[in-house]
């Protein structure tokens, strides 16, 4: 019965939840609060992907991010307080982001519709929910350097591509090879953060 | 038993318990070196999905190890191909030590081969994005030095490769559109389109190209070089098995002539931009960039194929030497811009002479091993454009203005030293047997290039 939610009022929550989680992982200056972000962003994308995926796969999704939020978390916790270099950004920054979000959700809403026409079988909550990701990731990459900051965006962004990708592709392997991705990028994450304070062997 | 099984599962599962092992380095190192040899050794004497007599005892390696409901396959057509990789693996692992690469190179190092060989047998095989990625983010802990801050090449490493696996993965799903309706030309035209995107991103092609010569700059130049020689090959033979698979691909003239184009970027953008740096590590990534161009104008070519095996064996010498040269000076904390390095050469000849003599070799100077195949290119080139031929010069030209500028460095300083030999015995071990093979390789092509033929097997219908 509950193969896939197949209802769609699922979608307008699972859009606002992503909407908003990304704009806070754009404007968010605590990395404890960014974590928060990422993890309820991936309850969102577990929400998309369980339209198109069974729910014992779906799960698969939400169950990776936190473990890779949770990899980030513990990544930047262990890493000496001088040296992450926390970006100043307040106020102008954040304003500037903010317009930067406003733009990029208006290019997502106005091409959507288009774009969800040449996806045969993808519904236009997929293609919004996706594209949200995919703008706000890059967005993130492009405003940033520091290792943590490039990690959440490219997770981000890998976030979105997995809600499109679940509904073309359904296999336990991809969604096991996706999941070991999202894994790889947050240790990879964690393991830039801690390389500076790291002792050199001989 | 299984092919994929000894060539993918058993090197897997070594990397991982070297990994753990790591504390003792000379021992990993061994076994890293000892396995990949093996593995190579395996590959070119036993055959794939074939009976095998060994007086009484009868054994078969099956081609197929399935996966959650997919299949990793190797035939015996691909022997060839994990004879060159494994080779080259155990190639780098040899000197790992004495260059000090690193604790994780070797199990890493391993790894990543690993993963590149899964990516190469998975099927359906647009899967092998999601290994190659896995492959890229295994590479990233080698290419950084501990208690170093982190720089900006490798952050553009890992956002532009992970960038890249999205666009291949999407291409799946419209290729399938595109073999039931090839006519649809819209369709063709956004499948092919996603497809080149997403390998300019992962071969590092003009203007995503980048974090290759930061990021030689930054990081271990032994570890970098094994990463971007394993990883460009390796993504490249993936880039070839599209055009095997696709006939509306491979039936195209606009793809060899972008091909063709975007191997002349790169020989260009590689051998002009080496002529004006002055940092050691950043002329080891345009001469990459140069190698990639290469291989590109290679492919790009009706019969240019075969040279894109050929290239290996002349690429892994060069690269191996110069990159175990400048470890050399890495090791030595010694800064690797021009004005640190006036007149090194007279405290280390042998170490000067072949950084120059593989730079000279990369860009394809007579003599050297990188001389036969360069010059087969440049003859088919110049049968097919003039100006393509002399522009592809050009890049070569610049590499080799930038080795003499080097030398030039090297040999001129304040102070005029008495020349001696300093380097370490190991190094002069290696790098003498390094520099003996590039002009071996150079003046018999006949004897070592040949056999490299056989790696175009992998691909049926590909080959002449």
């Amino acid at each position: 019965m509950f193969e896939t939610i197949a209802f769609p009022a699922v979608s307008f929550p699972a859009l606002t939840l992503i909407f908003i989680t990304s704009i806070l992982l754009l404007l968010g200056r605590d990395w404890r609060w960014i974590v928060a972000a990422l993890a309820l962003q991936y309850v969102g994308v577990f929400m998309l992907v369980a339209l198109s995926w069974p729910l014992e796969m779906a799960v698969v999704k939400v169950i990776t991010g936190w473990m890779a939020g949770a990899v980030l978390g513990v990544g930047v916790a262990i890493v000496p307080l001088t040296r992450q270099e926390e970006e100043r950004f307040w106020p102008s920054g954040r304003l500037f982001r903010l317009l930067a979000v406003g733009l990029v959700a208006l290019v997502i809403f106005s091409s959507s519709p288009k774009i969800a026409e040449r996806l045969p079988n993808v519904g236009l909550e997929v293609v919004l929910g996706s594209l949200i990701l995919i703008g706000n990731g890059l967005l993130n990459l492009g405003l940033t350097s520091h290792p943590f900051r490039v990690t959440v965006g490219l997770l981000t962004l890998l976030s979105g591509f997995e809600i499109l990708y679940a509904a073309l592709e359904v296999s336990a392997l991809v969604a096991g090879l996706l999941a070991g991705v999202n894994l790889g990028l947050a240790l990879v994450g964690a393991f830039l953060m801690v390389v500076p304070s790291m002792e050199v062997a001989d | 038993m299984n092919a994929p099984l000894v060539w993918i599962m058993i090197p897997g599962v070594t990397a991982v318990m070297i990994f753990l092992l790591r504390r003792w380095y000379r021992s990993t190192v061994l076994v890293g070196v000892f396995l990949a040899g093996l593995l190579s050794l395996l590959a070119w004497i036993v055959p794939i999905g074939k009976n095998i007599d060994l007086g009484a005892w009868s054994f078969k390696l099956d081609e197929i190890l399935s996966v959650l409901g997919r299949r990793f396959v190797l035939g015996d057509g691909d022997r060839p191909i994990l004879t060159l990789v494994y080779l080259m693996a155990a190639f780098w692992f040899g000197a790992a030590y004495v260059a000090r690469a690193g604790r994780m190179f070797v199990p890493l190092g391993l790894a990543v081969v690993t993963l590149l060989t899964a990516a190469l047998a998975v099927e359906p095989f647009l899967y092998a994005a999601l290994l190659i990625e896995m492959a890229i983010l295994v590479s990233v802990p080698i290419l950084l030095a501990p208690g170093k801050p982190v720089g900006r090449g490798i952050l553009r490493f890992v956002i532009l490769q992970t960038l890249g696996m999205p666009f291949i993965l999407f291409t799946e799903w419209m290729l399938t559109g595109v073999e039931t309706s090839p006519g649809e030309m819209g369709l063709v035209i956004r499948a092919s389109g996603l497809l080149g995107l997403g390998f300019m991103f992962l071969l590092a092609i003009v203007p995503f190209h980048t974090w290759v010569p930061m990021l030689a700059e930054d990081a271990h130049p032994y570890a970098v070089s094994y990463v971007f020689v394993m990883l460009s090959w390796m993504i490249f033979l993936f880039g070839l098995g599209f055009l095997d698979r696709y006939t509306w691909l491979r039936n195209d003239p606009k793809v060899y002539d972008l091909l063709r184009l975007a191997g002349l970027l790169m020989v260009m953008t590689g051998g002009v931009g080496a002529a004006f740096q002055r940092h050691l590590g950043r002329i080891l990534g345009f001469a990459v960039i140069a190698e990639i161009g290469f291989a590109l104008l290679a492919a790009g070519l009706p019969e240019g194929l075969p040279l894109v095996f050929v290239m290996l064996l002349p690429r892994a010498l060069a690269f191996g030497v110069w990159s175990l040269a400048l470890a050399s000076l890495w090791n030595q904390k010694q800064d690797m811009h021009y004005a640190n390095l006036q007149g090194i050469a007279r405290r280390m000849p042998v170490l000067a002479v072949a950084m120059v003599l593989a730079q000279f070799s990369v860009a394809g100077f007579p003599l050297l091993a990188g001389f036969p195949v360069r010059l087969v290119l440049w003859d088919q080139l110049a049968a097919q454009s003039g100006w393509q031929a002399s522009l592809s010069l050009l890049g070569s030209i610049g590499l080799i203005a930038s080795g003499l500028r080097t030398l030039a460095v090297f040999v001129t300083g304040p102070e005029e030293h008495p020349w001696k030999i300093t380097e370490s015995w190991q190094f002069l071990v290696l790098l003498g047997i390094g520099l003996t093979a590039l002009f071996l390789v150079g003046l018999f092509p006949q004897w070592f290039l040949p056999p490299l033929l056989n790696g175009l097997n992998a691909f049926e219908r590909l080959t002449p």
